[in-house]
């Protein structure tokens, strides 16, 4: 199982993702810098979190449009899976990669908590396959621009495909929920072929061992899982 | 070729800081404020051989960069400073 | 040729220097200085740089200890925890510049403390604040902490360094001042520390990091005095920080330290160039040359004066070994960062400047440091305010009502909403952050962890400044026993009014000495801190806000407990406090300013023996894993730390309460060097309490039930309580 995460000027989860992608797969992650156009074959490439290029012009924006997202895309383009977390999730989305975008959070504050994410049960992605339908997570969320928006027909495609990953989800812990005004409480979605999932939370802030939860480590192992 | 471009959210996309930005407003006494929207305006030099062509060069520009066009529309000033 | 602006004394006036400076400057380099010279004495000589009022009193702080390898004198101060690891840690303030602007004055307020840190050799990986507000309905109010608070976040969470805990006050002696006091706290090994000396004549002095501005242009002078209606136009001072090019700067330091391509570095805070490059060649003994006309800037037609003085953010000064240059060179091409050569290190023990092809400044250094003014400035405390006794304080008020205002005010209330704007969790690190007594954060790839903590009961200070200063000691250090951590060291941030008046000055020197003999018996050290003085609007001055930042160490982070009940049916025991105790301090708390209506009076005394026995006790029966959860007793009293356990940890409580007329005072009262704990057996806790001759007893047992139980008649439910606790904030800044 070969992973690579992207790291950009401004990226500041790379390290988090290594270390929580290390201690389940026991093997080290390469970290892949923005000016590198080439890259060796992997299984899995990760967009961790941050601010890239410093969030200027618009999150995720300058980062796109880098050499190595160059090679990301072509690596999809044959099937290859890909995640893409909060700042990460931005950057597929300004790729195009994924539809939609993500604006400023309804109530224009940075949210940093812990959310409860279901699963949607009628995802087609190989990646989440080996988790139960339905299946919910404690995650926590940091991001100041994690509200999704798409137009109608994009949405309509979305729920149509099953290409909605997760849904921010009321729970006893955390009353009626969705932290940014997201529309239709989407929290991560999916690319058409199910390879590529981009997602707001972040798994690797949930990897128990004193973290609030280790449902991180449930989800990352089985999109590796899904990978392989 | 002086170019100015101003990138608006597109009619129907949620602007949540224009909202705050109109209450704000209201609550200082500007009732007849509505309809707040927050855009962006990017200024630059285009060296091009005439207006038209700068325009072009800064659509371009928009479509690959400077815009998202899921949720932005943007408009072109060209002026010729000679 | 030298600038030949003929500089006197009103100029000199202007920049903030008295005459006696004047003369002075005059004589020590026999001759009268040009405006770019005289410009930097007078920021090396302002309060903010030199500390001119304090310096005689911060001497007598205990600052060495075998766990101390640096102590003051450096950006930051540095401890040892073991294992071939230190820390690093600093607080610093930045309150001026946030009153006028708080978004930006917050925001670079992080930067520069994070960079304190960083050019230690040391990766940041935590950040947590200490702020006072004005009263919760002054007009300003919610403009500032709307602004402060996502100032902190905006740089905090974009550099990737996790805000993890803080405390913030509220009181209308801030109304015209609010403290913006910013606390980093940074890893290192302990011999790959960095300092700041400049090594070795003939040696590369090397500019990084973002171009020169205008900004903050005498933002050094302007921390040294006080505000008045003019302040407005002070609006140009305030600098702008790049959270972005903080973080590019932050990474490439630390692969320039990893290579050890670097010998001596300091970033560029208050006084910019001035400061570090003066602190730089004078540490060092040596003297520096810089061509001005080599600074990266990026306004047009900018003098020697403003490249010298510019407070322009994210820029460091470093000294390398010219075998070393193409290294680092690299290193800051990757990160696209300025990497400019703009001097060389003299053996002259002069700072020599050149711009336009000819001599800006010829100075010697000595003088800027060692002449730097000392004052001993005269003081006359003010008469100590009476003890207040618990009957003038009672009134006909029930418990359950009590409970209710003070968990639902402004001084108590959840601060959810504004922490809940900071990433506390990036770095994948923190085990605690706010809302518990301590943060915690793992020391990264051990099983150590660093508790943090940063404390001050500013109406206390006022009331009895030596009784304050080591209160605030002593609530740092329960904060930090209260996890099972051992505290290491202080930090200490010193936010006064003007020192230019003999009760204010009175309460400096109280402040220190409290907080000396403290940081004395409790064996914490003060490594590294801050003064901001001349907190004072039209000479109405701020309550005395002498801030502890402190730092413990915990070996086994898994034996860490935080404040919330964990199991049910657990005995809750007090201690410091004897079984017979009816009674309570009332005097100057939280119940009688809100419920009496009365504030001021003397603050509870502090037994620093007791703290010393009982913290102790706490943190080892902690890691023995007698105690499930633990938190200190101070604000609001025993009822309201029970009340903050039980929210918590989601679970009520039955507490028995003594027989008394004065039951409120027993509840509510701050006596200090006090816990409450929650413990599986209950015999073998009060066998241990006995063994170690401690005061302590049961007061309740935990239950399953959403409901605290006060003695037979009162009843009062979490939900209650939570809803007024949660809703105060997001109320008061809607």
């Amino acid at each position: 199982m070969r992973v690579a995460i992207l790291v950009f000027p401004g990226s500041n989860c790379d390290r988090d993702m290594m270390v929580a992608v290390e201690k389940i797969t026991g093997r080290r992650p390469a970290l892949v810098w923005h000016k590198d156009s080439q890259m060796d074959p992997v299984d899995l490439i990760i967009l961790p979190g941050g601010f890239s290029f410093g969030d200027y012009l618009r999150c995720g924006a300058l980062a796109a449009r880098t050499p190595v997202v160059e090679a990301m895309l072509d690596h999809a383009s044959r099937g290859g899976a890909v995640l893409g977390v909060c700042n990460g999730f931005q950057i597929l989305l300004e790729t195009g990669l994924l539809p939609g975008t993500l604006i400023r959070n309804e109530r224009l504050k940075f949210v940093c908590r812990s959310v409860n994410l279901q699963l949607q049960p009628d995802h087609g992605s190989p990646l989440l396959s080996t988790l139960d339908p339905g299946h919910s997570l404690t995650i926590p969320i940091a991001h100041n621009e994690g509200n999704y928006f798409a137009q109608e027909d994009d949405l309509e495609m979305l729920k149509q495909n099953g290409q909605i990953a997760f849904k921010y989800t009321a729970s006893p812990a955390f009353g009626p929920d969705n932290p940014n005004g997201a529309t239709d409480d989407i929290a991560g979605i999916l690319s058409s072929n199910g390879r590529v999932l981009g997602m707001m939370p972040h798994p690797e802030r949930a990897i128990g061992n004193g973290h609030p939860s280790s449902d991180g480590k449930l989800l990352l192992r089985a999109i590796l899982q899904g990978v392989a | 070729m002086e170019v100015k471009i101003n990138i608006s959210l597109k009619q129907g996309v949620l602007d949540p800081q224009g909202r705050a930005v109109e209450s704000a407003l209201i609550s200082l006494g500007y009732s007849e404020a509505n309809n707040v929207r927050i855009g962006k305006q990017i200024t630059l030099e285009i060296e091009a051989e005439d207006a038209s062509r700068a325009q072009q060069r800064a659509a371009r520009m928009c479509e690959t960069l400077l815009a998202n066009t899921v949720i932005e529309d943007y408009s072109i000033e060209v002026a010729d400073p000679t | 040729m030298l600038e030949n602006t003929e500089m006197r004394f009103a100029d000199a006036e202007a920049m903030g220097l008295s005459h006696d400076e004047w003369l002075l400057i005059l004589k020590r380099l026999d001759r009268t200085p040009n405006l770019c010279e005289l410009g930097i004495f007078s920021a090396m000589w302002s309060e903010h740089c030199s500390y001119k009022s304090s310096k005689k009193w911060l001497k007598t702080l205990p600052t060495t200890g075998p766990q101390v390898i640096q102590g003051p004198g450096e950006n930051a101060g540095v401890v040892d925890i073991g294992d071939g690891l230190a820390t690093v840690f600093k607080i610093e303030s930045h309150n001026h510049p946030s009153y006028i602007e708080p978004y930006q004055g917050a925001a670079t307020g992080v930067g520069g403390i994070l960079r304190d840190v960083f050019t230690m050799g040391a990766r940041p990986i935590a950040l947590l604040n200490a702020l006072r507000f004005g009263e919760e309905d002054h007009q300003k109010t919610k403009h500032l902490v709307s602004g402060v608070t996502a100032g902190i976040g905006g740089y905090g969470n974009c550099i990737g360094i996790p805000t993890v805990g803080g405390e913030v006050n509220f009181h209308k002696s801030y109304n015209g001042n609010i403290l913006v006091n910013a606390m980093a706290v940074g890893l290192a090994h302990a011999d790959r520390i960095f300092y700041s000396a400049a090594n070795g004549a003939g040696n590369p002095v090397i500019y990084v990091g973002a171009k020169t501005g205008r900004d903050g242009i005498h933002g050094a002078t302007m921390a040294s005095t006080e505000f008045s209606d003019e302040t407005e136009s002070k609006r140009p001072t305030v600098q702008v920080g790049d959270p972005f090019t903080g973080k590019l700067l932050m990474e490439a330091c630390l692969e320039l330290m990893a290579a050890e391509a670097v010998l001596s570095i300091q970033d560029m805070g208050a006084a910019g160039l001035t400061s570090s490059s003066v602190e730089m060649a004078s540490k060092g003994g040596l003297g520096m040359e810089i061509d001005l006309d080599l600074v990266p800037v990026r306004e047009t037609q900018m003098s020697a004066y403003e490249i010298m003085l510019s407070e322009s953010q994210e820029r460091m000064l470093m000294v390398i070994d010219p075998d070393q240059a193409e290294t680092a060179r690299a290193i800051f091409d990757r990160w696209d960062l300025d990497f400019m050569p703009i001097g060389r290190v003299t053996d002259t023990q002069r700072l020599v400047l050149l711009k336009d092809g000819g001599v800006a400044c010829d100075i010697p250094l000595a003088p800027l440091v060692d002449d730097a003014p000392e004052y001993d400035r005269p003081y006359r405390p003010n008469e100590l305010q009476p003890v207040l006794t618990s009957g003038s304080l009672i009134c006909d008020f029930p418990v359950k009502d009590a409970l209710i205002k003070l968990m639902s005010s402004a001084d108590l209330a959840s601060r959810r909403w504004i922490y809940e704007q900071y990433d506390s969790d990036v770095m994948a690190d923190t085990l605690a952050a706010s809302g518990g007594d301590a943060a915690l954060v793992r020391v990264h790839g051990t099983n150590k962890a660093l508790a943090i903590s940063t404390d001050c009961t500013p109406r206390y200070v006022e009331a009895d400044p030596f009784e304050g200063g080591a209160q605030a000691v002593a609530e740092a250090w329960r904060n930090i026993c209260a996890t099972g951590a051992k505290p290491l060291g202080v930090t200490n941030n010193l936010n006064f009014g003007n020192p230019e008046k003999q009760d204010i000055m009175a309460q400096i020197v109280g402040a220190i000495n409290g907080m000396g003999k403290a940081c004395k018996v409790l064996d914490t050290p003060v490594v590294s801190g801050n003064v901001s003085l001349y907190n004072e609007t039209d000479s109405m001055a701020i309550q005395p806000c002498p801030v502890i930042g402190m730092v413990g160490l915990i070996d086994e982070w898994e034996t860490a407990v935080g404040i919330g009940f964990t199991s049910v049916g657990e005995a809750i025991f007090v201690i410091g406090q004897p079984a017979d105790c009816a009674d309570g301090w009332l005097g100057n708390s939280v119940f009688a300013k809100l419920v009496a209506g009365r504030e001021g009076g003397a603050p509870p005394p502090v037994d620093l023996d007791a703290e010393k026995a009982h913290g102790q006790f706490v943190r080892e029966q902690i890691v023995l894993g007698q105690i499930k959860a633990a938190h200190d007793i101070s604000d609001g009293g025993l009822l309201v730390a029970l009340a903050e356990m039980a929210l918590s940890g989601n679970l009520g409580a039955d507490i028995n309460i003594p027989e008394s007329d004065t039951l409120l005072a027993w509840a509510f009262g701050e006596d200090q060097a006090r816990f409450l704990v929650q413990v599986e057996d209950a015999v073998k806790f009060q066998a241990l309490l006995d063994e170690h001759n401690l005061k302590g007893h049961q007061i309740g047992t935990t239950k399953d039930s959403q409901i605290l139980t006060v003695g037979p008649d009162v009843t009062i439910s979490l939900e209650e309580i939570r809803q007024c606790y949660e809703s105060k904030l997001p109320e008061m800044m809607a």
